[in-house]
């Protein structure tokens, strides 16, 4: 029986197991309407329902993480001793052997021990899969039994079904600090393996950008390491002039989108074309990325063209522009927040002194604001910085230290989808290069994150 | 007070002279007003102009890609072509297994015969010249619909013996050449299509033998790089939705709960400060970076399946569940605390008034953010293309652990397929299903929000 | 109501209201005022919460205007001129007709910046000193100078509640105004503060014309040189605060002031 399934009859039983405590406990509460009882019924129920599930539960988890080890262990020692693996290739033969035995196709014929190993294999899994089977069936009887007796007024089966609910709940808004630890321990670690090859000092300070490719099974750094420079600063550029182009466009008008939509529009041009802007925002950025390739690159390109400028069709400008346009929304509706939290008593008092409208905006409103902006700003910044498939689509992937916009460049997060996309070898060093990237990435955007978000608090508290 | 008098008296001189100031101000101060105004007005209509030609253009490019050119071909399914033993059917002493076997090995046999000759015979009919031509003949039907034959007979073997009137799509080249999406004035060497199949088409479309038809190529093929008029969305739509079922099984439960947690539970103190800190950068790190960490833990050490939908929805739970959190916090957030104090007031414990008196108040709000999340979680590509999503596939995932794409990345592989002239309208053609999807989702949370919203 | 108009014929009238009707939406606010007020007069005006007194003073430089909803009908003149004309200049306008506000609003700037901003705006002072000279007499005027002299670059937002309401006052006679509007100026204040305030009311009173709202009887009896009575958007009496006090002409008046109602 398969873990689906499983899952299922769980819940099944758990609403048997609740009809017979809900039952249970009505019959003992008597006629007097369950006053007498602690708790009320469907509380028993839940309570009964709970035993009857989690145990099992806990033990369909320990299972399915211990068995396969324990059956790959258990096949690997049946293999008669001439054909007996070495320990690192155990992995690539069970592999084989899993393949044989779920019916997958394999390179070259099968060998006869390998087709023996498969059966076993076979055996092997219906066998575990029979006795979880029994063994939740049996831990699952005795929860039920034993909860079930327990049933008396004075067993506070609302204190425990709280408890457990409480324990669920804590343990879902662990989750997310949990993908932190992940996503740093992960990235921490692979990124120490990487400065195993390269020094740090060349990886954050290197100017060159060429980490040519692995050859595979040559992954011991003597050889790939020395070839390839892996230098951060041409990706760190490219992805700075990128951004910087992005804010260029985004700033000015997003912010002006949004001072027209707090301050002047009538409610009625607000309503409408708030939402339409907005609808920028939820367009995906492969969407924005095509539409960089395939329209804005060449647009600009014959602008270029007829001013006698060189613009390469993908370039730092290209991919600046289009990312610009895709975060306009995200200034306008952040700073649209912020502008009409900035209270109406300080636009009167100007406008009660004759300032005009643009006036009392430019002196008044927006100095009030200034901090909220910059946060609203900074997120902005992180984002372009973290935005992957714009740049991956129409920057140009060249990887070069410049400030001519005009031409192509590479950034840190182009980098990274290149690197482990393409064929090569996880352990190496051109691999794990992407997760120093990403550690690099990490780092900056949370900078900026944190920055942001301490300043756009304060300003929230100042006029709450 | 001397000096106060005498400033009055200076005072009341003075205000015909301030008066006058201001009046002098005047015209440059509404000159500037105009401008500042314009710069808004300025700002908004090009964000407007942006929106539209975003979708003008996707939509002018795709919306043609929508339908396809086919030729109208009469297929005789000749016996003496198509031999085939009879189709197996399971006998009461077989085992399922041995049927299977039986059936494999049926169908194989099927797939050795030579369709194309079916499809060639056909071609001769309508194309009087064909035979003197035959590379050129070959190459007039894409070579995905010999499949498409083939598996007319599997499913029927019936059809054997008689002539069938069938739409097959033609070659990619040609559709391109029919829509007037290469350069009809290029020299023969750069055209894709040589001069004899130029006039073939040309005379077929007239005829009305070649037409214009909707592509359900589209909607019901996954992806193909052998014959690339019949690639199309099924497998990458397949791939979404079991991310997305992930995504909606494990987030927004996740993400309710901890909101739910976080904001009427936990005590407040420096550890919860930080999970709520962690929380709002969560929501702000790069989609990337999920990518990463989804292939250095789910690949690198749980071992799951590369290319495969359930990493990727799980990558993208992880992504959408600082959303859903952050809306489900605000949602309680804007439920007064009056609704809890009554319930509390009753005697209802604290888990009482949040389950029964608050939570389905919230249910509005948190639906709302949740679809927003999963519309987002639908749109997104970085993170999946670490994971090996990009792996071209070329059948439908039937399963979470199969290998699979997903809808955005299937338009980066598109837009970097060679055929630049078919795959561009083909391209903006996924968009638009995928914009379609992800805005109907998002008018989806809008209209919650209006029908159920509840002003405190 | 002319006849309420009781004043000796050498006064100059500076404002007057004709028929002066405001409207929310289709919400009716004010039914018909008519009013003169006079140069260099303090007019207090009392009532009920919600009868309009309020949206009647801010009809008078015009700052319903930036309400979306609000509409006003009838005439008000300063000087004669219809201030709703649409050749006027609404800029111009509350430049010679000042208004300080319920809540003290200093700008988040600093405490020179606050005064400067008027004529900075206005063009009023060519020079740096120029503007220092009115930013240190507007804060004498406002009894604020001797206070704040030393920390004029801190910002206007440290000072305390009744201090950031004399800046405001200083902020707004900075410009020069004829007339300042002062919408309950003292509410969010403490007596201290407030004693301070009615007193500087009484010296400006010298120089401006002062239309203060109040719902403080006593304030308006303390501060007024008359007072006008509004209930439910009409202007119930209008006289010299003394005799409106001890000898109203309506039975309404009385009531209010008895403290029936309100």
């Amino acid at each position: 029986m398969n873990n689906l399934s499983l899952i299922l009859m769980l819940l099944v039983l758990m609403a048997i197991a609740y009809q017979f405590g809900m039952t249970r406990s009505r019959s003992i509460a008597g006629g007097n309407n369950s006053s007498s009882m602690h708790s009320r019924p469907h509380h028993y129920g839940m309570m009964v329902g709970l035993w009857a599930v989690l145990p099992p539960l806990a033990v369909m988890l320990v299972w399915n993480w211990l068995a396969p080890s324990v059956i790959d262990g258990m096949v690997i020692a049946s293999i008669p001793a001439e054909f007996k693996p070495e320990l690192e290739q155990a992995a690539i033969v069970m592999r084989r052997i899993s393949n044989l035995a779920a019916n997958f196709g394999i390179v070259a014929e099968a060998a006869d021990w390998e087709l023996n190993a498969a059966s076993y294999l076979t055996g092997l899994k219906q066998q575990s899969a029979l006795m979880l089977t029994a063994l939740m069936f049996v831990v699952a009887s005795l929860g039920l039994l034993l909860s079930f007796r327990k049933i008396q007024p004075s067993l506070r089966a609302r204190h425990q079904v709280e408890r457990v609910t409480m324990g669920l709940l804590l343990l879902c808004s662990t989750v997310a600090i949990l993908t932190t630890v992940g996503i740093v321990l992960s990235m921490v670690g692979e990124t120490l393996k990487f400065f195993t090859f390269v020094k740090p000092s060349e990886f954050f300070f290197g100017t060159t950008w060429n980490p040519r490719f692995s050859t595979a099974g040559v992954a011991d750094g003597s050889l790939t390491g020395s070839q390839g420079s892996f230098g951060l600063l041409p990706l760190l550029s490219g992805t700075m002039l990128v951004a910087l182009i992005a804010m260029i466009v985004a700033i000015p008008l997003g912010l002006m989108v949004a001072i027209y939509l707090a301050e002047y529009a009538p409610s009625k041009v607000r309503n409408t074309v708030k939402p339409v802007i907005e609808i920028l925002a939820g367009i995906p950025t492969i969407v924005y990325g095509f539409f960089a390739l395939v329209t804005v690159g060449p647009f600009l390109s014959d602008i270029g063209a007829s001013m006698g400028l060189t613009i390469r069709a993908t370039s730092a400008l290209t991919a600046g522009v289009v990312m610009g346009i895709m975060i306009v929304p995200f200034i306008s509706s952040l700073s649209d927040d912020i502008l009409t939290q900035v209270p109406k008593t300080l636009r009167d008092g100007s406008l009660g002194l004759g300032a005009t409208k643009s006036e009392t905006i430019r002196k008044v409103v927006l100095p009030a604001a200034l901090p909220g902006i910059v946060g609203a700003v900074l997120l902005a910044v992180s984002r372009a910085i973290g935005e992957t498939m714009i740049v991956v689509l129409a920057a140009g992937n060249s990887p070069s230290v410049t400030a001519n916009p005009f031409e192509a460049v590479s950034t840190v997060t182009v980098t990274i989808v290149n690197q482990l996309t393409g064929d090569n070898d996880f352990a190496s060093p051109q691999s794990l290069v992407a997760f120093a990237l990403g550690l690099t990435l990490f780092v900056i955007t949370l900078l900026l994150n944190v920055v942001a978000l301490v300043i756009v608090r304060k300003y929230r508290e100042q006029y709450e | 007070m001397t000096t106060e008098v005498k400033n009055l008296k200076g005072s009341s001189l003075a205000r015909s002279k301030v008066q006058q100031q201001v009046i002098n101000s005047l015209q440059k101060r509404h000159r500037q007003e105009k401008l500042f105004r314009g710069a808004g007005v300025t700002a908004v209509a090009i964000s407007l102009l942006l929106v539209v030609l975003l979708f003008v253009n996707i939509f002018s490019k795709g919306l043609p890609a929508f339908w396809q050119h086919a030729i109208k071909v009469d297929i005789y399914f000749d016996p003496a072509v198509v031999q085939i033993a009879e189709k197996p059917v399971q006998q009461a002493d077989e085992s399922d297994n041995d049927f299977r076997q039986r059936d494999l090995e049926w169908r194989s046999s099927v797939g050795m015969i030579n369709f194309n000759r079916l499809i060639l015979d056909g071609l001769n009919k309508v194309i009087p010249d064909g035979q003197a031509h035959r590379r050129d003949l070959q190459r007039v039907v894409t070579s995905g619909e010999r499949f498409a034959i083939r598996d007319m007979v599997i499913n029927d073997p019936s059809v054997i013996g008689t002539t069938k009137s069938l739409y097959l799509l033609t070659d990619a080249n040609i559709d391109v050449w029919l829509k007037g999406n290469i350069d009809r004035s290029l020299s023969d060497a750069q055209q894709q299509l040589s001069p004899k199949m130029r006039e073939w088409v040309e005379s077929l479309k007239a005829q009305g033998i070649i037409q214009n038809r909707f592509s359900f190529a589209l909607f019901m093929n996954p992806d193909s790089r052998s014959s690339l008029a019949s690639a199309g969305l099924a497998g990458a739509f397949m791939g979404s939705l079991y991310m997305m079922l992930v995504v909606i099984v494990l987030a927004i439960p996740m993400g309710v709960a901890a909101a739910i947690y976080l904001e009427e539970f936990a005590p407040k103190n420096k550890l919860t400060d930080l999970v709520e800190v962690n929380i709002n950068n969560l929501a702000a790190v790069p989609s990337i970076v999920f990518g990463l960490l989804g292939a250095s833990i789910f690949i690198g050490w749980f071992n799951l399946p590369m290319s495969a939908p359930v990493v990727g929805g799980l990558v993208l739970t992880l992504m959408t569940l600082p959303t859903v959190i952050i809306a489900t916090r605000s949602t309680l957030k804007a439920i007064p605390p009056s609704i809890r104090q009554a319930a509390l007031g009753l005697g209802a414990s604290k888990s009482q008034a949040v389950f029964h008196h608050v939570l389905p108040l919230a249910i509005p709000g948190i639906l709302t953010g949740s679809i927003i999340g999963v519309a987002q979680a639908l749109g997104e590509s970085a993170p999946l293309l670490l994971i090996g999503m990009k792996s071209f596939v070329a059948s439908v995932p039937t399963s979470a652990m199969e290998q699979s794409t997903a809808l955005p990345v299937q338009i980066y592989l598109w837009q970097g397929n060679e055929l630049r002239n078919f795959f561009e309208a083909r391209t903006s053609a996924a968009i638009i299903v995928l914009l379609a999807l992800m805005l109907s989702l998002n008018s989806l949370a809008i209209w919650l929000r209006k029908r159920y919203e509840v002003r405190w | 109501m002319s006849e309420s108009v009781a004043v000796n014929n050498a006064a100059k009238v500076k404002m007057t209201a004709r028929d002066v009707k405001v409207f929310y939406g289709d919400n009716q606010a004010i039914h018909g005022i008519d009013m003169d007020i006079i140069e260099n007069e303090v007019i207090a005006f009392i009532g009920p919460s919600g009868c309009g007194k309020s949206t009647f003073l801010r009809c008078l430089n015009r700052m319903n205007d930036t309400i979306d909803i609000c509409r006003v009908t009838g005439e008000i003149a300063l000087d004669g001129q219809n201030i709703y004309h649409p050749s006027l200049d609404v800029v111009q306008l509350r430049a010679q007709v000042g208004m300080v506000f319920q809540k003290p609003n200093p700008f988040p700037k600093s405490i020179y910046e606050n005064i400067a901003y008027g004529p900075k705006l206005h063009g009023l002072a060519s020079k740096k000193s120029d503007l220092d000279d009115i930013v240190e007499s507007s804060l004498r005027r406002a009894g604020l100078w001797n206070e704040v002299k030393d920390r004029l670059s801190q910002p206007g937002t440290g000072l305390s509640g009744g201090q950031q309401q004399r800046l405001c006052i200083a902020r707004s006679i900075a410009v020069s105004p004829e007339v300042i509007l002062m919408d309950e100026p003292c509410s969010a204040l403490d007596p201290i503060a407030t004693s301070i305030i009615e007193e500087l009311i009484d010296e400006l009173k010298q120089n401006f014309t002062i239309v203060i709202v109040t719902h403080n009887m006593q304030q308006a009896a303390r501060v007024s040189d008359r007072t006008a009575f509004f209930h439910l958007g009409n202007l119930i009496e209008l006289g010299v605060t003394n005799d409106v006090f001890t000898n109203p002409k309506q039975k309404k008046t009385e009531d209010y002031i008895t403290g029936r109602y309100g």
